[in-house]
């Protein structure tokens, strides 16, 4: 396997009593696109949050660029944080700032550039969301599809070497899920730089993906190029990747016996 | 019986934990402003928020509550002849009290609730993690400065809505009631001291102005971000910064005012 | 909203919270004789302060020119003892003989100091400074031997005059009814 920029190793993670991840690895490969998949509701954006250091795992390690981001001091991390961006799922742009001052905040945190620089990088970066028009439109007047390319483009503004997607096809239409898969292809290959996917959108991100991590059940339970995946033997990962409604993840939520709860409701 | 003395247990270790979390906050925001060329405009922009925004409801109820006190004090006084001293009756009461406490209560009201949303919705929306991600430190980037314009805003506050009310004071009783303009002004000079009443009423507005914007802060920083509990974070300001800003005047006036 | 209207409307604010703190300080407080100013202290010695309170305003014909600074009872004499701190500028001009009396404002108003001065003389004014006393003086207090110094820092006054003490006062008349 090719260099990796992000390195799993026996992750275990828990929110209070509840144990989310257990015992877990995985890579993300240099200069690729990886795509995170699984159920709703199992920690994936938890995941990205433990990548970028804002939460602490409770054993295991995770490397960035041979680093280990867990045993880092703040001063470290927040190094490290310019290397890398991260896309939310509601854009997180700053509701009282213009795009385009949006997009010139992290210049402007992190670099001493002057304002006409700045201008220019951030008026290319919008030329490369589609978005230079709406430079001076204000986040609440955003589409929510506009919104998220306005905050890829606060993304991309430093140049950064990985880009995590937390859910970026959630709530979309057809047509800006189709263009913002064209921009996260694209970007990718344009910039080179990493790309980390956390969805469950499948059928988007099969198409781009170069790997692929499907995790369930506290762990990883499929990892490879999408083909292996689509031929892997897991009945979970094949339930999962065909969207069928009950298999090793049962449709119905734990409950008891059907019948007994009808009956106990009569008699009561 | 186990299981209360587990939750009684538990609820207090709670609040053992949120008086840490708000403490580190305090002390990761209070020192830690972004350096001068980028953090005064964030500050004058908060003080505007914050302390111009509040200017209006200050002025407004500064000015009725002056005319109520002399409306009232006149009524007591005129039974003993001692009408005169409403100026020192009016001026102590809003200086060493009214002034502080009142200020706080509707600061607590209008920019403590207004902070607690906006930070909430902040959290909600993910911006504080993403300025996060974006290794700029939100305490830095967003507390602090609103930490500080609460602090410089509401003793300023505080003394204009005391200055406000000692003029309605004046319109009331002086242009209506017909006390002589001179010896309201004469006699309420000899009884009020610069030390003892308006610089500590200056202090306990100090301590009003730490609690307030230090619990609104907190509260949003830490809501659990759903709108509900943005709705309850701010309701919690409110309140808890109601009881608090009572609760230490109690303890404020016994410490400065008791011989 | 453009960022120099915020900066003007932040001044505008921060210019109200300093006049109010001034108007406060000036024409409310007053802080022209608020303590503020250089005071010297003197003592004296009352047999009854009546209702005397600290920071009560001493006056000469009217006019402040101190407040009474603590007021607390002798260790070895019993009787009550009133500090009075005096504007600098009265310094070494009374005479040691000075009265100084409790009085009342009005029938219900509150007590204050009465001084009635009496002028130190000159060649003892100059000794209260510290200035050589000039030689060739033929004073009058000289010549007939009266001792008279001048007031400074820490002196005693001597010539006092009580608060008027209602029931003392019916007591007495009520006495001399009797008597007659």
């Amino acid at each position: 396997m090719s260099e990796s920029i992000v390195e799993v190793k026996k992750l275990t993670f828990s929110r209070g009593d509840r144990k989310i991840y257990e015992n877990m690895s995985f890579t993300v490969p240099k200069g690729k696109i990886t795509a995170i998949m699984g159920p709703s509701g199992i920690g994936k954006t938890t995941m990205l949050r433990l990548i970028g250091g804002q939460l602490k795992p409770d054993s295991g390690d995770i490397l960035f660029e041979g680093l280990s981001i867990p045993s880092m001091s703040r001063s470290e991390l927040y190094q490290t944080r310019t290397k890398m961006s991260m896309l939310f799922q509601s854009g997180a742009l700053f509701t009282d700032m213009s795009v385009f001052d949006n997009v010139a905040f992290p210049l402007r945190e992190h670099t001493r550039l002057s304002e006409a620089l700045i201008r220019l990088i951030v008026l290319m970066k919008l030329q490369a969301v589609g978005l230079r028009g709406a430079k001076d439109l204000m986040p609440a007047e955003l589409s929510g599809g506009m919104a998220r390319r306005a905050a890829l483009a606060r993304a991309i503004a430093l140049d950064p070497e990985l880009i995590m997607y937390d859910e970026p096809f959630a709530g979309q239409d057809p047509i800006s899920m189709g263009v913002l898969v064209r921009l996260i292809k694209s970007l990718n290959e344009v910039l080179g730089l990493s790309s980390l996917i956390v969805t469950h959108d499948v059928h988007e991100v099969m198409s781009i993906a170069d790997h692929v991590v499907i995790i369930a059940k506290q762990g990883v339970i499929g990892e490879g190029t999408p083909e292996e995946m689509l031929k892997h033997d897991s009945p979970l990962v094949q339930q999962f990747l065909q969207g069928l409604a009950d298999g090793p993840v049962p449709f119905h939520f734990k409950a008891n016996p059907y019948e007994q709860d009808l009956l106990n409701g009569v008699q009561s | 019986m186990m299981d209360l003395f587990q939750r009684l247990g538990r609820t207090t270790l709670d609040k053992f934990a949120a008086i840490g979390r708000a403490t580190q906050m305090l002390l990761g925001s209070l020192f830690n402003l972004p350096n001068p060329r980028k953090g005064f405009p964030l500050l004058v922009r908060q003080l505007y928020m914050v302390g111009h925004q509040s200017l209006l409801i200050i002025m407004v109820s500064g000015l009725f509550i002056g005319m109520v006190l002399a409306l009232q004090g006149y009524t007591v006084l005129v039974d003993y002849g001692a009408e005169d001293s409403l100026g020192p009756l009016v001026a102590l009461s809003l200086l060493r009290e009214l002034g502080p406490v009142v200020t706080a209560l509707l600061f607590a009201g209008r920019a403590g609730s207004a902070l607690t949303a906006e930070i909430g919705l902040m959290k909600a929306t993910e911006q504080l993690s993403s300025l996060e991600m974006m290794a700029v430190d939100p305490l830095k980037r967003i507390i602090a400065p609103r930490f500080w314009a609460g602090f410089i805003s509401m003793p300023l506050l505080a003394l204009i809505f005391s200055a406000v009310a000692i003029l309605g004071a004046h319109l009331v009783g002086v242009d209506w009631l017909g006390i002589d303009t001179g010896s309201f002004w004469s006699i309420m000079q000899a009884q009020v001291s610069l030390e003892k009443d308006i610089l500590n009423g200056l202090i306990k507005s100090l301590v009003f102005a730490l609690v307030v914007t230090w619990i609104a802060l907190y509260k949003g920083y830490d809501c659990i971000p759903t709108s509900e509990g943005i709705s309850k974070a701010t309701t919690e300001t409110v309140v808890h910064s109601s009881l608090a800003v009572l609760g230490l005047d109690f303890v404020l006036t016994a410490v400065m005012f008791s011989n | 909203m453009n960022s120099r209207k915020i900066e003007i409307l932040v001044g505008l604010f921060v210019f109200l919270g300093v006049a109010a703190f001034t108007m406060l300080a000036l024409k409310v407080a007053n802080a022209g004789i608020g303590g503020s100013k250089e005071t010297f202290e003197l003592n004296a010695k009352f047999d009854n302060i009546g209702s005397l309170k600290v920071r009560a305003p001493i006056k000469v014909g009217g006019v402040v020119i101190g407040r009474v600074e603590n007021i607390f009872v002798d260790p070895t004499l019993y009787v009550p003892v009133v500090s009075l701190a005096i504007d600098k500028q009265y310094e070494c001009k009374f005479a040691d003989t000075t009265n100084v009396s409790i009085l009342t404002s009005g029938i219900l108003g509150e007590q204050y100091l009465g001084i009635s001065p009496v002028i130190a003389s000159e060649s003892s004014q100059q000794s209260c400074l510290g200035q050589a006393v000039a030689q060739s003086s033929d004073d009058l207090d000289e010549l007939f031997g009266v001792e008279s110094k001048a007031l400074k820092h820490g002196d005693m006054l001597r010539d006092t005059k009580s608060a008027l003490v209602l029931e003392e006062l019916i007591g007495q008349f009520l006495f001399n009814q009797g008597g007659e």
